[in-house]
């Protein structure tokens, strides 16, 4: 079947506040299904906080604006009506910039669930998980893929992980679940040059013509095989500017000043929010 | 064997009625006579000694019990967990590891069941019986082969040490007695299964005694009993283990009583040189549980692996006071136990490793993790050191923790249902105790039966 509509994850004017603390003022974003995104931004900018609100994590309220998917058949999802769990099984993915650790669960029961539930999102607890056989053939391969070592599947979820190690363990997540919308909230950190080069290689694999890509970054490796199709950069809870690869270059190269300037504004709320930010701390 | 009329309380009357049922050695009812009679010198335990001093035994009434047993039959006997575990054993959870598939046994070498104390089903293995393999309830053993287990018999465990332990002692009555002679190895598990009605009486006594190089495997468990709110039921237990040398003892005791069930027990292993038990508790259940786990490592290079697996909820009260007593030289011990707390449940955990003078070179550990699943429920670990050797090594540790909101949004972001994300994460922190319990059919069954129990944390 030919889908009329290119599948898309929409945010609209997206409001979010942590402990009544406003965060995003209104963030506008629209990605298609198989597009890469950079997300740039200085630190404490907000870029966190929204693949935090797009997965749903309970300490960060959306006050007023919306997230939907537009499915293939045209109807729109209210994604911001569903739960965390509901939100991966409508094809979401967050790569968290610091992932939990959960001891006594090895990745690959962990894996297994959750692979379990996003194929069938209308599996319950209890039911069926996907056969074992067929599960640890397919987490190898992925494994090897990612050039991972066999005895990392036996390993306790994220438990005495390196920096490295989480993230690469996020990119198998990632390959595991095949979403159709994935967050990547700086996957790159931790990881040495060779790492990012490999990370970068094996997102673009796994993302291919099929999955949306969000690419939280600081830096450019990254993208090297992701090219963007845009870049945004966010500035006090705001995305002000929105070019293509280029601006990722530059972003990189320069820095933030010619955004602050540009955008005085934004700038004003960056600082507020810093001020507030150190004040409650 | 007959079955007496239900009796008040623990008086003279009841007792000479017991030993006129029984066919009990001449020593055996001399030693319940002297027994009753540090009873009648003995008042309730009260918080003034410092083993009770965390046992709330305001609400317990001897008078309340009635011992001497239900007429066989009128009630219906709860199923054990561990007993049905075991039959369904050979499906179970697939491991990702191949090769740590592990051999599952799916039948028993022997079992025996009692309800309120009165002993329905005694069973045994042909070829066992022919090795020498003596398994069978207290009542039985002791009048058919009363000289094996004249000097075991209440030899291990101390009688006059409070009132549930004379009342123990005095009124004993089911529970089992193995005896594995030496050179004797037992592939499958022998168990017991102690039931009562709800408001019953058990005295359950528990003697397993293996020979020099002997192996075996011992499963018991309690079922049955009333809810909290109801009369429950009563447990005044006690268990006595002998390891002979370079024997080999893997012991489970799964304590699953209603939640309204007073649970007071009294077990004791002693383990000769270069003897080796692997001794795992399970506590699901009972309204107050007060227990005494003692280890004595009696002979050189012994060792001695203890478990703990407890998950209390509701209003339950769980104490226990574990010892690990080094008594001779070059012995190990290492004590890990692990509770998950719901609702305003409370754990308490007091260790003591006690090294005597002999016992240089002694390897001595114990650890007490505890998860918290709700504010209101309350953990108390308080490990001790006593040691009189100079050439020791002997650590303790304590962890208190609990879910954490974010593991939960983690598991969730990955798909997981908020309650299946609670209920791997509860798993996960009794993973560390389930890996040393070698008997899968054992750690599937107090897996599911946390699980089971493990409500929307918050």
């Amino acid at each position: 079947m030919t889908s009329q509509h290119p599948e898309k994850l929409i945010i609209q004017d997206l409001h979010v506040a942590v402990e009544e603390r406003e965060i995003l003022k209104g963030v506008n974003l629209e990605i298609g299904r198989g597009e890469v995104h950079a997300l740039m931004g200085p630190n404490g900018s907000g870029k966190s906080t929204l693949g935090y609100a797009i997965m749903g994590h309970p300490s960060y309220e959306v006050t007023s604006g919306s997230i939907e998917i537009v499915e293939a058949d045209g109807n729109r999802r209210d994604i911001l009506a569903m739960e965390p769990d509901e939100r991966a099984r409508a094809g979401l993915f967050l790569a968290f910039q610091r992932p939990m650790a959960i001891p006594g669960v090895r990745v690959a029961d962990f894996l297994r669930h959750a692979v379990s539930n996003v194929r069938n999102p209308e599996r319950k607890e209890g039911q069926e998980l996907v056969p074992m056989k067929e599960f640890r053939g397919e987490l190898k391969a992925k494994m090897a893929e990612l050039q991972m070592d066999t005895d990392f599947a036996r390993r306790y979820v994220n438990d005495g992980f390196s920096g490295g190690e989480m993230k690469r363990a996020e990119i198998l997540q990632l390959a595991m679940l095949a979403p159709r919308f994935a967050v990547l909230d700086e996957t790159d950190s931790g990881l040495d040059a060779d790492a990012v080069r490999l990370a970068s290689e094996s997102i673009a694999r796994i993302g291919g013509a099929d999955m949306g890509i969000l690419i939280i970054t600081h830096h450019e490796q990254l993208l090297e095989h992701n090219i963007p199709l845009k870049t945004h950069v966010m500035l006090g809870g705001r995305i002000v500017e929105s070019g293509g690869p280029e601006l990722a270059a530059e972003l990189h190269k320069r820095g933030y000043e010619r955004i602050r300037a540009s955008y005085p504004e934004a700038a004003a709320a960056e600082e507020a929010m810093a001020a507030e930010a150190a004040a409650t701390a | 064997m007959s079955v007496s009329a239900p009796t008040t309380a623990f008086d003279v009357a009841t007792l000479d009625r017991m030993l006129a049922d029984a066919a009990f050695p001449e020593w055996e009812r001399e030693r319940r006579r002297q027994a009753f009679d540090l009873l009648n010198g003995l008042s309730l335990p009260d918080r003034r000694d410092e083993n009770w001093m965390r046992t709330d035994l305001r609400a317990f009434k001897p008078s309340a019990w009635k011992l001497g047993g239900v007429a066989a039959g009128s009630h219906e006997i709860p199923s054990g967990l561990l007993e049905a575990a075991i039959q369904s054993a050979g499906g179970g959870a697939e491991a990702f590891d191949e090769s740590l598939r592990e051999t599952r046994c799916s039948r028993l070498a022997g079992r025996i069941v009692s309800i309120d104390g009165v002993v329905q089903t005694e069973e045994l293995d042909e070829a066992l019986r022919q090795q020498g393999v003596v398994f069978g309830s207290p009542e039985r053993v002791l009048a058919e082969h009363g000289d094996l287990v004249r000097d075991l018999w209440f030899g291990v465990i101390e009688s006059g040490c409070d009132w549930f332990a004379a009342a123990h002692a005095a009124f004993a009555q089911a529970g089992c007695v193995l005896i594995v002679p030496a050179g004797v190895k037992i592939a499958d598990p022998l168990h017991l299964l102690s039931a009562i009605s709800p408001g019953g009486v058990d005295f359950g006594h528990v003697l397993v005694v293996l020979g020099d190089d002997a192996e075996a495997t011992v499963l018991t468990e309690t079922a049955g009993g009333g809810p909290a709110g109801t009369a429950g039921g009563f447990h005044c237990g006690g268990t006595e283990i002998v390891v002979g040398k370079r024997a080999f003892l893997r012991m489970v005791n799964l304590q699953n009583w209603n939640t309204g069930v007073w649970h007071v027990a009294r077990q004791k292993a002693r383990v000769d040189a270069d003897g080796n038990l692997q001794w795992t508790l399970g506590a699901l259940g009972s309204r107050l549980s007060q227990v005494a786990q003692d280890v004595a490592l009696a002979g050189r290079r012994a060792h001695a692996q203890v478990n703990g697996v407890m998950f209390t909820e509701g209003r339950q009260q769980l104490v226990y006071n574990t010892l690990q007593h080094h008594e001779a030289p070059d012995c190990r011990s290492d004590l890990l136990y692990k509770g998950g707390l719901q609702d305003r449940s409370r754990l308490v955990w007091r260790g003591m490793i006690k090294v005597d003078q002999v016992a240089q070179k002694t390897d001595g550990y114990q650890r007490n993790d505890v998860l918290m699943l709700s504010e209101q429920a309350r953990a108390d670990s308080i490990p001790g050191l006593e040691i009189e050797a100079d050439d020791v090594r002997c650590t303790h540790g304590a962890t208190s923790g609990r879910v954490d909101a974010e593991q939960i949004f983690y598991a969730q972001a990955r798909g997981l249902t908020a309650d299946e994300a609670a209920r791997l994460v509860v798993a996960g922190f009794f993973q560390q105790v389930f890996d040393r319990i070698t008997i899968p059919s054992v750690r599937e069954a107090l897996a599911g039966a946390i699980g089971q129990r493990i409500r929307r944390i918050g």
